[in-house]
């Protein structure tokens, strides 16, 4: 699934990188506000929908190689933030829908959480 | 012979903002070296899970890493309060973190676990009031 479909389905606004939105594909996605959760599952190409917007949530999808981070519940994260995941080449959304809903809009548009390592 | 190259680090306990820093900068080198993206992640998990330990449990830390031709070592040591019984904190869900920690998303009690599913090897040495020393290996 094209960002660019994410951030219609969820209704969201992108934080940056918008350029690439249509040219960036995520294939599976996890939600979670534990960061070592996340850390536990590698996924390809996948998509981290979170209510964290501290600046590890930026570090954990870098070294995940995660292309794509969706806030939820309307947060925005620090400029800094913002900067930091522009610099590594990561897409922020932010979406009013909370975490369960946004993750269950997604699934049922097909967006499934496989892809485990 | 065989030649190898050497990457150090110091993590600056107490400054969450900045941790994971010394991860990245070893997760950038591999890359630039040609390292299997693949094993690059395994690699920069295990050690972001590591460097984060150093700054939410100890007060910081060093990072000694060392790239061989066939394998990739990693040495975290801390002069931290040293972990009281090992085979417990290895154990998924265990955590001593606060509730301030679990709030920044940190202290899920996987850490440990994490850098071993990671790892080929984990070593973990530690005594109480001294300080830990943890030691991964990954083969490339
Ligand atoms: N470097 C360290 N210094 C002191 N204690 C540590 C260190 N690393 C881990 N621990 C102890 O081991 C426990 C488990 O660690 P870990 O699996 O990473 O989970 P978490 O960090 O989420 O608590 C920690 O809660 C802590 O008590
Ligand atoms: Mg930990």
């Amino acid at each position: 699934m094209k960002v660019s479909e994410v951030v219609k389905i969820l209704n969201a606004d992108v934080l940056c990188l918008t350029d690439t939105v249509s040219s960036t594909q995520v294939i599976s996605a996890c939600g979670a506000d534990m960061m070592s959760d996340v850390l536990a599952f590698v996924k390809d190409q996948g998509l981290l929908l979170t209510g964290l917007i501290n600046p590890q949530v930026v570090r954990t999808a870098e070294m995940m190689d995660i292309p794509c981070i969706a806030f939820c519940r309307g947060k925005i994260p620090e400029r800094a933030v913002i900067q930091l995941a522009e610099e590594k080449g990561i897409i922020l959304l932010s979406t009013k829908l909370r975490l369960y809903q946004a993750c269950g809009v997604l699934y049922k548009a097909g967006l499934d959480a496989d892809g485990e390592m | 012979m065989s030649e190898s190259l050497k990457l150090s680090y110091t993590v600056d306990g107490g400054d969450f903002v900045s941790a994971g820093k010394a991860s990245e900068g070893v997760k950038r080198t591999l890359k630039s070296i040609g390292i299997d993206p693949a094993v690059i992640r395994r690699i920069a998990i295990a050690m972001y899970e590591g460097e984060i330990n150093m700054v939410i449990h100890a007060s910081g830390g060093t990072a000694e890493i060392e790239i061989l031709e066939d394998k990739i070592t990693i040495v975290l040591q801390d002069k931290g309060p040293g972990i009281e019984d090992i085979e417990k904190a290895m154990q998924e869900g265990f955590t001593t973190a606060t509730a301030a920690i679990r709030e920044l998303g940190f202290g899920a009690g996987m850490g440990l676990p994490n850098m071993k599913r990671y790892s080929d090897e984990l070593k973990v040495e530690s005594t109480v009031g001294v300080g830990t020393t943890v030691y991964l290996s990954f083969n490339v």
